[in-house]
């Protein structure tokens, strides 16, 4: 009996790690070709950093960090905004009646569950028709349309929690409803306010086909954006390589670090 | 008394922007997508149903984009699940391990599909539909594993030493207990990859050198080619599979899973 326990969980972990290798095997293989700047994963080049140097000298590079500029600047004000949009109407969803309250998060739910493709060209139609200002408005506010959601979905447990005589408390302590709001119930709510300004941001960053149809012709390009341009019709050069790599240990590093400190604190 | 019922009002009047906000930006696109559907020279009339589903072309590209979505969800289950599985079996105190299954899907998936597509080139294997669907499971993998190992996870320990205390042996346990206990994981899993495979935009594009065009590819071209009337029609098909596809999840009891990547 003990020696079948063994086998069978010999045989879970090399399953486990075979199929962690394979959703790894990709990054990992760029990574180290990164570093023998060849386009064609060759070692004959050796051991060099040419492909990373290469960030700092290609005309392509301008162009990147303009991207990446972009990226940054929409993720943030699109996050800003749905967290401050997403906290509020969280707080009123919460006390609306069953019924609006249940058609309203229903409502809320379709970005998150609609297919990305049906949303953007939705979008696209709407603006068109309405003639919104191609660029940042749309983009802007195509972004919120599918962030805000994730923020009312990260607060809105929070808000359960809750014992609604804090606030109630608070209003007979002598506050007025808006300081009981400020003073009370957002600073209960606030990991989820953090949790869903990051979770906006993030996925704003990561967003590909909703930029991609939305953008227009005023030549703004995000990171992802920019990358499909240059490089679904080539094949990779070293110089993405050495890009990819970098954004790979960045992300990597990034929520690796964020995710063992939340669980230690946990543990704590 | 009447001071408390006051203040419930405005409480309740915060929601009324994000209410006018969705209305405004996701309820009224998409009524004007039905509109387009329907709507002819502002006339109503069916023909830009008639062009689409008489159109065999469209129609062959919707059938591959069906196959192609099933092939990846059916392979995304069956990987998935036994990792679920064994994940909650062996690893249900290392929330770290778990993450490290999820933690690829971070990263945008062009850059990893780009990546996997050099090394096809590099490795001589010729791109086309299997390339594609390898793609698309390395891709989507993440979100299958994820909602199956919250189901799995979540069921309760006496329950399986309830079935092996009735006499089940392991495989008995899992087909009649596990399984059915998992359902709504299962089904929210299936959602979370059928959809945006049949939906895709890129992917197939990249991974088949053009070759394979999928729904998300055509709805694209569509509008992107001004017909709006049959790429509203062909967004329609792909809403109706959207709420088909939610509305079996609801019924199973679990929808938590759609803020799958809150749980980092």
């Amino acid at each position: 009996m003990m020696k079948k326990e063994k086998v069978q969980r010999a045989f879970a972990e090399s399953y486990l790690a075979i199929v962690l290798a394979l959703l790894y095997l990709p990054i990992l293989v760029i990574i180290v070709f990164s570093f023998t700047n060849s386009a064609n994963f060759s070692f004959s080049n050796g051991f060099t950093l040419e492909a990373y140097a290469s960030i700092f000298t290609s005309e392509k590079t301008p162009a990147l960090l303009d991207a990446l500029k972009n990226t940054f600047v929409l993720a943030i004000v699109s996050a800003v905004i749905s967290t401050v949009l997403g906290t509020f109407a969280t707080i009123g969803i919460f006390y609306l009646k069953p019924r609006l309250k249940k058609i309203t998060l229903a409502v809320n739910q379709l970005p998150l569950v609609n297919s990305e493709i049906v949303m953007a060209v939705s979008l696209m139609v709407f603006f068109a028709t309405f003639a919104f200002p191609q660029g940042w408005v749309r983009l802007i506010i195509a972004h919120v349309s599918f962030c805000t959601p994730y923020v009312v979905l990260s607060i809105l447990p929070r808000l359960k929690q809750m014992n609604s005589n804090l606030y109630e408390a608070a209003l007979d302590l002598g506050c007025k409803p808006f300081e009981a709001l400020v003073k009370v119930i957002i600073p209960y709510i606030s990991s989820g306010i953090v949790n869903g300004f990051v979770m906006a941001f993030t996925i704003s960053m990561d967003d590909f086909i909703i930029t991609q149809i939305n953008k227009g012709q005023t030549g703004i390009e995000t990171l992802s954006t920019f990358i499909y341009e240059d490089a679904r019709l080539k094949s990779l050069e070293p110089f993405w390589f050495a890009v990819f790599s970098i954004i790979f240990i960045v992300v990597m590093t990034a929520l690796l670090v964020v995710n063992v400190r939340k669980s230690k604190r946990e543990e704590a | 008394m009447k001071k408390t019922k006051g203040i419930t009002l405005t409480r309740r009047a915060f929601a009324y922007p994000y209410v006018l906000f969705l209305m405004l930006f996701v309820v009224v696109p998409l009524v004007l997508i039905l509109l387009n559907a329907f709507l002819v020279d502002g006339a109503l009339s069916f023909d830009n149903f008639v062009e689409f589903f008489s159109d065999t072309t469209g129609l062959q590209v919707l059938e591959n984009s069906l196959i192609i979505g099933f092939a990846t969800t059916l392979l995304c289950l069956l990987i998935g699940y036994p990792t679920a599985y064994f994940l909650a079996k062996y690893h249900a105190s290392s929330k770290i391990y778990v993450l490290l299954f999820i933690l690829p899907t971070w990263v945008n998936f062009l850059i990893r599909t780009l990546s996997t597509k050099a090394i096809f080139l590099a490795l001589g294997i010729e791109l086309g539909m299997g390339t594609v669907v390898f793609g698309m499971v390395y891709n989507y993998l993440p979100y299958m594993i994820l909602p199956l190992h919250t189901a799995i996870a979540g069921i309760d320990k006496n329950l399986i030493e309830a079935s092996h205390d009735l006499g089940a042996n392991g495989l008995q346990t899992f087909v009649k207990t596990i399984v059915p206990l998992s359902w709504s994981g299962i089904l929210s899993g299936i959602t979370m990859v059928f959809i945006p495979s049949v939906s895709t935009f890129a992917i197939s594009e990249l991974l088949s050198n053009r070759q394979i065009f999928l729904f998300g590819d055509s709805i694209q071209t569509k509008f992107s080619q001004n017909m709006y009337g049959v790429g509203s029609v062909m967004s329609l098909v792909m809403l109706l599979l959207v709420v088909l596809f939610n509305l079996l999840v609801n019924r199973a009891g679990g929808n938590d899973d759609d803020v799958s990547r809150s749980m980092l």
